[in-house]
């Protein structure tokens, strides 16, 4: 084991694929000799070479479309899209080509590819560069989504998404690159896709969140035990497609009670379909309404104001209170 | 093809006189005034710009200099946030300013303050942008310019739709769009070229081929011998500058804007430049895909030290004038600075307000809902 942060993690997680499998092969825009603009590729191009180590053009679009090419004729791209908010350059190669391949084709063709993409807010990046654009992928059929929010799990989970059998776009959150550490195995593991994680257990509400919220959401629980003894379960959804809905109900089976929580703005977002499932699977076991505490329906905010926007601990326990005082 | 074939097509379309820069074979040969000595070269004149103009535009060139020296020192102190350095680039985006108007429309990119400040956009606005406080991209009602574009290449479209509303209308006016190198592999870059192409839009583009994107060089983003000669393939105008030459570029883009003005159609223009220091101030390091040796050789070209060289062999420029532009520039600053430090960082409600024209009843409850919140905790 070794203690290091996310970005490591990450890093380590397409090491020691690349080693494992000559087919895994990175590419992107700086992703080659600069090691990647967060240097999540560091050190890759000098150790596996200009054959498994790409600085591609600047087009996201071609990154996408032939890494589809490149994924059917036997290799396993790992491509990156710089940032989330490029992520629209390449919608209709992600949504419309790599999801569809497998039901376009009867089944004949499969798309192994990893999209990893910075995500989220909090590191006064300018415009365009903090966005949550996950959800618009939830909302695609053929395509897996993933994010992790602890080392150990970016590791694990990155492994999951190079080995899946179908495209998986793997945001990262961007706060916690440096910020957090944890133990991580040297050698590789997985962490399955489609499983949430119980990161904190309690009986009075289910705090729902992924990413950089799920720090978030424990210091909500944090502040809700202090402020009014309330005990919250947290999950952490490690997969927001497809979702882990057995967790998400058996623990609001229990609690009759949930606070969905997203950067991403509130309608249409990846709690509206929570809520839409609870609804479905668990609606009697409610003893009040399911709250989302969101980013606003606006787009990302200029950084000087994205503390304000983004959901904080304070807007967190509104949100739990919320449902304890229905 | 070559330069006369093209230009028998464009006759053929009714172009009637030679203008300097289709002397050169079209795209692949690179048009320069002022070598790097600051002297003219043989056959080529001087652009018909009074003493005046001459002295406004290196003054420009050295404000944009000054400007970016302590934009940077900002930065560094946390005093300003996002900040892409322009150094280097002076020449490319004053010259070519210079040579538009006020009623023509400029659509920048992130590092394209010099071009932007040139044509109104006041500095306090770039500092209100650069460390994202509200109205940042608000861009003043007499200013003509789109708010600077981050998406790498999607502005170039809206550069031919604009040089393509002037085309429908018969209006005096050229569009003109800043982009880099690496902007010219996107998608958006080919689709706004045949665009402007197909009808015969009043667009200029301008590239700014620094040489890197990021830290991919040129030679890895494309197979072309030129940026310039993409133009071919389009249909339209092409012409490759040295970008580190104010007359050129001045030159090159009078031309563009003339015949855009004419209605025949838009013009690529590909400066040939580089940067002198760092993508932006968020931790790139140039040392990791640069070369001191080539950075060296780019000082050696350095567009102030040419043009200065220039305005002095014929007695209008001194020490004490580049004394008082960067004593301007500076003091500007100061209070620039200091004014936005005191203007307000903006709120949620403000960013509501500004997402839709008229606000819909949904977006209306979230806010009065957390404006209450905010009232009562
Ligand atoms: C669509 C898109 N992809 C990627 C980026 C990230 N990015 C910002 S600047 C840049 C390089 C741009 O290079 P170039 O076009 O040569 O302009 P330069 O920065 O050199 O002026 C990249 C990749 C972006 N802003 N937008
Ligand atoms: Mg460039």
């Amino acid at each position: 084991m070794a203690t290091m942060t996310l970005i490591k993690a990450i890093n380590d997680a397409m090491r020691v694929e690349m080693e494992r499998d000559e087919n895994v092969v990175v590419l992107g825009e700086d992703v080659g000799v600069n090691g990647g603009v967060f240097r999540a590729t560091e050190g890759l191009y000098q150790t596996f070479g200009e054959k498994r180590s790409f600085d591609t053009p600047l087009a996201e679009s071609g990154i996408i479309g032939a890494s589809i090419g490149l994924a059917t004729m036997g290799f396993k791209p790992v491509a990156e899209i710089q940032f989330a908010g490029f992520i629209y350059e390449c919608m209709d190669q992600i949504s419309t080509q790599a999801a569809r391949l497998s039901f376009r084709s009867g089944g004949r063709f499969n798309v192994p590819l990893t999209i990893r993409i910075p995500y989220g807010g909090g590191v006064k990046t300018p415009e365009m560069h903090s966005d949550s654009l996950e959800a618009l992928f939830l909302h695609s059929p053929g395509v897996k989504v993933v994010v992790p929010s602890n080392p150990y799990d970016a590791k694990g989970l990155l492994i999951s998404a190079i080995r899946d059998e179908d495209p998986v776009m793997f945001y990262e959150p961007m706060k916690l690159y440096r910020s957090v550490k944890g133990e991580v195995p040297e050698e590789a593991y997985t962490v399955p896709i489609g499983k949430a994680n119980v990161v904190q257990e309690g009986s009075d509400v289910t705090l729902i969140a992924y990413g950089a919220m799920v720090p978030m959401a424990q210091k909500a629980a944090e502040k809700a035990e202090k402020e009014r003894g309330v005990k919250a379960e947290v999950i952490d959804l490690r997969t927001i497609s497809p979702l882990d809905l057995e967790t998400i109900i058996g623990s609001v089976e229990k609690t009759g009670r949930a606070v969905v929580i997203h950067e991403a703005a509130q309608t249409g977002g990846v709690g509206a379909e929570i809520v839409a499932r609870i609804n479905e699977e668990a609606i009697l076991s409610l003893e009040a309404p399911v709250q989302r505490v969101t980013g606003f329906d606006t787009p990302y905010p200029p950084s000087a104001i994205e503390d304000e926007w983004l959901p904080t601990p304070e807007r967190i326990c509104a949100g739990i209170y919320k449902t304890l005082d229905f | 093809m070559n330069y006369w074939n093209f230009y028998l097509i464009k006759l053929k379309r009714g172009v009637s006189v030679v203008p300097k820069t289709m002397e050169l074979k079209q795209g692949t040969e690179m048009f320069q005034i002022l070598n790097e000595n600051g002297e003219i070269n043989d056959g080529q004149q001087a652009p018909d710009l009074s003493d005046d103009e001459l002295k406004d535009m290196y003054a420009w060139m050295l404000k944009i200099r000054t400007f970016d020296g302590r934009a940077i020192k900002l930065n560094r102190q946390g005093r300003l946030g996002f900040y892409a350095p322009m150094a280097g680039q002076e020449a490319c985006q004053i010259a070519s300013m210079a040579a538009l108007k006020k009623s023509d429309w400029l659509f920048p990119s992130y590092r394209d303050m010099g071009t932007a400040m040139y044509h109104g956009f006041p500095v306090e606005q770039v500092f209100l942008y650069s460390r994202g406080q509200i109205n940042g991209m608000k861009v003043p009602e007499d200013v003509n310019m789109f708010p600077p574009q981050i998406i790498i290449a999607g502005h170039v479209p809206h550069c031919a739709g604009a040089g393509w509303a002037y085309r429908l209308r018969d209006e005096d006016k050229v569009a003109i769009s800043f982009f880099g190198d690496g902007a010219t592999s996107e998608g958006d870059f080919h689709e706004g070229l045949n665009f402007a192409a197909v009808y015969d839009a009043n667009s200029i583009f301008f590239c700014q081929n620094n040489q890197y994107a990021i830290s991919v060089p040129l030679s890895k983003q494309m197979r072309s011998e030129t940026i310039a000669q993409k133009a071919i393939a389009y249909g339209i105008h092409g012409i490759q500058v040295d970008g580190n030459d104010a007359l050129a570029v001045y030159q090159a883009t009078k031309e563009a804007a003339d015949r855009a003005r004419k209605g025949e159609g838009p013009t690529l223009i590909e400066a040939v430049t580089y940067r002198f220091g760092p993508h932006t101030m968020a931790g790139d390091d140039p040392g990791r895909y640069r070369t001191k040796e080539e950075e060296q050789e780019w000082t050696n070209k350095d567009p102030l030290v040419r043009f200065r060289k220039y305005l002095e062999s014929k007695g209008l420029w001194n020490d004490e004038e580049e004394e008082r532009v960067k004593e301007e520039i500076l003091n500007e600053m100061n209070e620039a600075i200091k004014k936005v430090e005191k203007m307000p960082k903006g709120t949620v409600e403000e960013l509501i307000d500004d997402t839709y024209t008229n606000i819909p009843p949904i977006l209306q409850k979230q806010k009065e809902e957390y404006v209450r919140w905010k009232e009562e905790k």
